[in-house]
């Protein structure tokens, strides 16, 4: 892991905690499990419903704990529709409620697809503003796990490509646990993708941290020959990348673009304007990803300082491969790299 | 079809256990045989026959006032009338569509009737009635048909939620909010209407879990009206659709849906049920679409004339006046206000639709996110750049600037 002086597990506008005891140490997992039970201390409105999320505290133990401590009318065991969740959800949000509904999988999402895109996102458009339906829909996403099919998919674009949805992803324990909380104080409804493969992964979190806005990147190293843009469990290979290159006499640039909808261009655009080449890393297929939108961009916005074409490295337009299969599938490392080297070629 | 049909096919097909065709074939003799008959089958709750003689039914009595009378039959010529005006304004170009309820008129007012003003109401796209009674102003539900916005009303002012295009999708919305009624230890009911071709949808079938599993107090008001556009109420279920519930554990009961007096009785019944901590019921109107599904729709196409003929003996309407005037409820006074009043109604909606204002060309970018998006900031500020590239000036003048813009 490259730990860099703007690394890792700060969330934006940190400042140095005078006190101590408020910083630790945690795996993704116990930040957003921290974070869900600070939501629902902060407002008895916030609901955490979903499948296996109660006595069972969730197949990946995000929410272990809480309805121990809130109860089961606020941890809800929900039956196992997936429609049925996204939609009671958004019934329980037009009386009032914040429902933070968790998809076991990224492949089960679908079935509340429909919901989320005819529903959720367009409700308070049709609406004309009057009602609102702050609904966060948690989904483990992408792959890297060994999982069997149906585990690993990173459909985020699906969503970001939706008028009404927000679509973010936390890569350190910091983002999760504050990114959490924004997310369900957000009066828009929230897609939260949460990098499964990471989830034990520990870095820092000050939970007396005031965070920055929930929808913009954060520059997490510094450099000044190429930038890496990623989110995710992706921002980790990334800056292996980077530490690897560094090695090489390579300077690159990581930004940790967080937000999937909106996504900062700004904070894209001012790196890529230092340093001249952009390569976009995500484990979604390459083809109309994050990373296509990303490049049509920032080429529009940077094209005088582009020094290569912006490059994409993903998935491939396949369906997600068997578990044997899937560091093939993945861009790891090495990939990246290539790429790096293509863009830097030019 | 009738209900009598209807069993009648259900239980050949059970004999013959046999194919689609097969029963098909059986029906059409059956409903040939039975279309004459009128008395209604046990299962069918019918307080008021289409002669306008009241009946008694075991489970579900009423009494409701001659004021009650004539206020039902009040909603119901209004609720027509202005439903053939917004029928009227879409042939003559104000309307982009409309979805009449024509013949649907008693399920609506008697279910809407039926509740208080904190119940919520979770509506398809042709509730025109129940949002009559919930007294959403009939020309809000116009903006939608006439393209100027896509429900705009606010569903807390009535308890009367956004019409809902997309079928079945509000049952599950409607049970969510009932499970967050019972959170709050009110005690109010939610109904949540749908149709018969929606009871074929998977949310339709997952607000029946949710529903039953959290006893959730909602009541599911179906309006099987025979055709889900051109598909026959059989193509969606081979089974009575009320006695689905019975599958997850809460009652199901068909009502008369042309029987004003049966619809009101049998929801006040469930939505007391609900209020009162008994769960979730289904309601099937027994009704039929008069009209076509929508004025983009031809039922020439796929029904008989005879049919509607046979239903036109049951409407809702004409019942309720059979009774008011043998009762001496309503003397002409009374029903020429009521013309009076739908005239007037219908004018007011016909002025109103027509000062309907387009609008403006920036709101498609708002309401688009509570919180604001940085997207949507952006293209607002190069849409509304490229619009006034079109500003006329000298700067402008042969229109090259404008093309240059992207």
């Amino acid at each position: 892991m490259a730990a860099t002086a703007t690394g890792t597990g700060t969330a934006t506008g940190n400042t140095a905690s005078a006190a101590a005891s408020t910083v630790s140490k945690m795996p993704i997992a116990k930040a957003l499990n921290q974070s869900l039970r600070k939501a629902m201390e902060d407002d008895p409105k916030v609901l955490i419903m979903g499948e296996d999320v109660g006595k069972l505290g969730g197949v990946f133990r995000i929410t272990d704990g809480l309805q121990k401590d809130f109860g089961e009318e606020r941890v809800i065991d929900t039956p196992l529709a997936e429609s049925g969740i996204v939609g009671t959800a958004i019934g329980l949000a037009l009386r009032g409620y914040r429902p933070v509904v968790e998809i076991q999988f990224d492949g089960f999402v679908f079935p509340a697809y429909d919901q989320i895109v005819t529903q959720l996102a367009k409700m308070h458009a049709r609406a004309l503003g009057k009602i609102r339906v702050p609904v966060v829909i948690r989904i483990p996403y992408a792959g890297g796990i060994g999982a069997v099919e149906h585990h690993s998919e990173s459909p985020e674009a699906l969503f970001a490509h939706v008028a009404g949805l927000k679509c973010v992803s936390p890569s350190n324990s910091s983002d999760a646990y504050w990114m959490m909380q924004q997310a369900i104080e957000s009066d828009d409804p929230v897609i939260f993708f949460e990098p499964k493969r990471r989830y034990w992964d520990k870095s820092e979190v000050d939970t007396a941290a005031i965070p920055g806005p929930l929808h913009t990147a954060r520059v997490a190293r510094t450099g000044t020959d190429l930038t890496l843009a990623a989110y995710g469990p992706m921002v980790k290979t990334c800056l292996e990348a980077a530490a690897a290159s560094q090695e090489e006499g390579k300077s690159l640039e990581v930004v940790d673009m967080r937000s999937m909808s909106p996504i900062d261009f700004d904070t894209l655009q001012k790196s890529v304007e230092k340093t001249g080449r952009l390569v976009v890393v995500h484990e979604a297929p390459v083809f109309l990803g994050t990373g296509s939108e990303v490049a049509a961009r920032i080429t529009e916005r940077c094209f005088y300082h582009l020094e290569a074409p912006v490059l994409r490295v993903g998935g491939f337009h396949s369906p997600y491969p068997p578990a044997r299969l899937e560091d093939e599938y993945l861009p790891g490392l090495d990939r990246v790299l290539d790429s790096v080297d293509r863009a830097l070629a030019y | 079809m009738t209900v009598e049909g209807t069993a009648a096919r259900s239980s050949a097909t059970r004999r013959s256990g046999g194919t689609g065709k097969r029963a098909s074939a059986t029906r059409k003799k059956k409903t040939a045989q039975t279309a004459a008959s009128t008395p209604a089958e046990p299962q069918l709750v019918q307080l008021l026959t289409p002669d306008g003689e009241r009946v008694e039914h075991p489970d579900y009595a009423i009494d409701p006032t001659p004021e009650e009378l004539r206020g039902l039959y009040r909603d119901m010529v209004l609720t027509r009338r202005f439903d053939a005006e917004a029928t009227a304004l879409q042939r003559q170009g104000e309307l982009g569509l409309w979805a009449s309820l024509l013949g649907q008129e008693a399920a609506q007012i008697g279910s809407a009737r039926a509740l208080n003003d904190e119940d919520y109401v979770f509506p398809t796209y042709r509730e025109h009635g129940v949002a009559w009674c919930r007294g959403v102003d009939p020309t809000n539900l116009l903006g939608m048909f006439r393209g100027v916005n896509n429900g705009g009303w606010d569903p807390n002012s009535n308890n009367f939620h956004l019409y809902t295009i997309v079928i079945g999708s509000q049952t599950l919305h409607a049970t969510g909010y009932a499970m967050g009624v019972m959170k709050d230890g009110a005690d109010s009911a939610v109904i949540a209407y749908f149709g018969d071709g929606a009871s074929s949808q998977g949310d339709v079938a997952e607000a029946f879990t949710f529903s039953a599993v959290y006893n959730a107090p909602v009541v599911f008001f179906c309006q099987n009206n025979q055709w889900a556009i051109s598909e026959p109420a059989e193509r969606q279920s081979r089974v009575p659709l009320y006695q689905r519930a019975a599958g997850y554990g809460f009652p199901g009961v068909r009502v008369d849906g042309n029987d004003v007096l049966a619809c009101l009785a049998v929801t006040k019944a469930a939505t007391e049920r609900a209020r009162s901590g008994q769960g979730p019921m289904l309601i099937e109107a027994f009704t039929y679409r008069m009209g076509a599904h929508t004025t983009s729709d031809d039922p020439t196409k796929y029904r008989r004339d005879e049919e509607r003929e046979a239903w036109e003996a049951k409407d809702p309407i004409l019942r309720l006046r059979r009774l008011l005037e043998k009762e001496k409820l309503a003397d002409d006074t009374f029903l020429a206000a009521i013309e009076e009043e739908s005239d007037a109604l219908a004018k007011r909606v016909r002025e109103a639709v027509r000062a309907m204002p387009d609008p403006d060309s920036m709101a498609i970018f708002e309401n688009v996110y509570a919180d604001g998006h940085a997207l949507v900031d952006e293209e607002r500020a190069q849409y509304a750049e490229y619009l006034a590239s079109f500003a006329t000036g000298p700067e402008h003048e042969g229109g090259s600037a404008a093309q240059e813009v992207k």
